[in-house]
């Protein structure tokens, strides 16, 4: 089934930074600001190494790199939002990357895709609120023969099902209870 | 200023040289096709690909909101090659344009609906699948709503906005079908710094910025508008 929501993917995040941690946020792309000159063609750079700096675009970075390269804040927004490289919600601490290249998509693909938005709560490009999670879909990622394909933190799942979804989730959070047991404070 | 002479479907005419020859062809009241074209911006958009027409000794149609005129250049704005791009260009805006012009402020002003009767395509066309958007419409500035779902995506106001009040409000933001035009973050226009001046619903061309009043839009860009009616 085709994924035909039309929705663009909302950026009204469920994760509020404190004004910490935006101060910091702010404090920490102006570092990175320092080593560019203020030109318009300075934007993906710029943006790719103020998200190398804080693992994703929160909106104080955003303006701070509006303000600094004199672009209308709309623009580094569409820019953001254009390149799939670039993340408006901060990484979870595990990623879920589900194939829709031509062989996943024709082999259900979009099926999972659905499971983990269910299962997580969260629609693609977004992270769970309490930061375990994020979920984005790739193009083909080179092993077609074991479509469908997850790739679960870095490492390719293949002939993915929806109950393997559930699995992968059950195994992190026990993996999670253990840790939890092992440190109980 | 120097000037070219050119024919434009079989008429001849003179234009300042380096102007466009969509330009050069509404001046002399030959109507071409086009919904992003604005005069007085420095780089043309070509994004809508409406305003083909076909040049003699070129081998394929080309836009003509990009193409200067020459001296002795032939034009002609109704070739079949060029007629059939703007065509399926048109469809394809429609194929994603929820059609509902009996309810729709622009109704009878709407640049859609000339090109559908200039060249010869239904509002409803079904040549392509439709496929519309489904966002919230945006009613927070006091005087217009907006939208997005009845957005061509021709850039008129984008460049409005930012060129004519340096303000920069809008913008293009999404990638793909998803492409529209929004403000930072997809914020209420009303919340992003927004000027109220209504110059981009005098130059949408479409329902999709229109005055809460009812009241028309004035032919805002250029004499884009007031030509149409003409061929
Ligand atoms: S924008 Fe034009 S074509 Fe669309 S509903 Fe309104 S009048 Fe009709
Ligand atoms: S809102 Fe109107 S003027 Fe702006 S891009 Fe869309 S159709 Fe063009
Ligand atoms: S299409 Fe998914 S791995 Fe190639
Ligand atoms: S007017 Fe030439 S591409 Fe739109």
């Amino acid at each position: 089934m085709p994924d035909t929501s039309t929705e663009p993917p909302v950026s009204n995040a469920k994760i509020v930074n404190t004004p910490e941690e935006q101060e910091d946020n702010r404090r920490r792309t102006r570092k990175v600001l320092k080593k560019f000159n203020r030109k318009r063609e300075n934007l993906v750079p710029v943006l790719q190494q103020v998200q190398d700096e804080l693992g994703y675009l929160p909106r104080e970075a955003m303006l701070e790199v509006a303000e600094y390269l004199k672009v209308p804040e709309v623009d580094v927004y569409g820019v953001v939002t254009f390149y799939n490289q670039f993340r408006l919600k901060p990484p979870g601490k595990h990623s879920i990357r589900v194939c829709l290249g031509t062989a996943c998509h024709m082999k259900g693909g979009y099926i999972l895709l659905d499971a983990w938005k269910r299962r997580l709560g969260v629609d693609r490009g977004e992270t769970t609120a309490d930061r375990e999670y994020d979920l984005d879909t790739v193009a083909c990622v080179g092993c077609c023969a074991m479509a469908p394909v997850n790739v679960i933190d870095k490492k390719a799942e293949g002939r993915v099902s929806p109950t393997r979804v559930d699995g992968i989730l059950l195994a992190f959070k026990m993996e999670k209870e253990k840790k939890a047991k092992e440190k109980p404070d | 200023m120097k000037t070219v002479s050119l024919t434009i479907d079989g008429k001849a005419i003179k234009a300042p040289e380096g102007q466009k020859v969509l330009w050069a062809a509404l001046d002399n009241g030959i109507y071409i096709p086009n919904l992003c074209a604005i005069r007085k911006a420095s780089e043309p958009y070509a994004g809508c690909r409406l305003c083909f027409v076909e040049i003699e000794g070129r081998n394929g149609p080309v836009t003509s909101c990009t193409e200067p005129v020459a001296e002795g250049m032939v034009v002609n704005t109704q070739g079949p090659r060029s007629r059939r791009l703007a065509r399926t260009a048109l469809e394809l805006l429609l194929a994603s344009h929820p059609v509902d012009c009996a309810h729709c402020a622009k109704n009878r002003s709407c640049e859609l609906q000339k090109l559908c009767s200039l060249l010869g395509v239904k509002l409803n066309t079904r040549r392509f699948r439709k496929l519309v958007h489904n966002l919230p419409i945006d009613s927070s500035c006091p005087n217009f709503t907006y939208n997005p779902n009845k957005c061509v995506l021709c850039s008129r106001c984008v460049w409005t906005c930012r060129e004519r009040y340096g303000v920069g409000v809008l913008g293009f933001a999404h990638r793909g079908f998803d492409r529209v035009v929004t403000t930072f973050e997809d914020k209420p226009i009303a919340e992003s710094g927004c000027r109220v001046c209504d110059e981009c619903i005098e130059v949408c061309p479409v329902g999709a910025l229109v005055f809460k009043d009812g009241r028309k839009g004035t032919p805002g860009c250029a004499e884009v508008k007031s030509k149409t009616a003409t061929s």
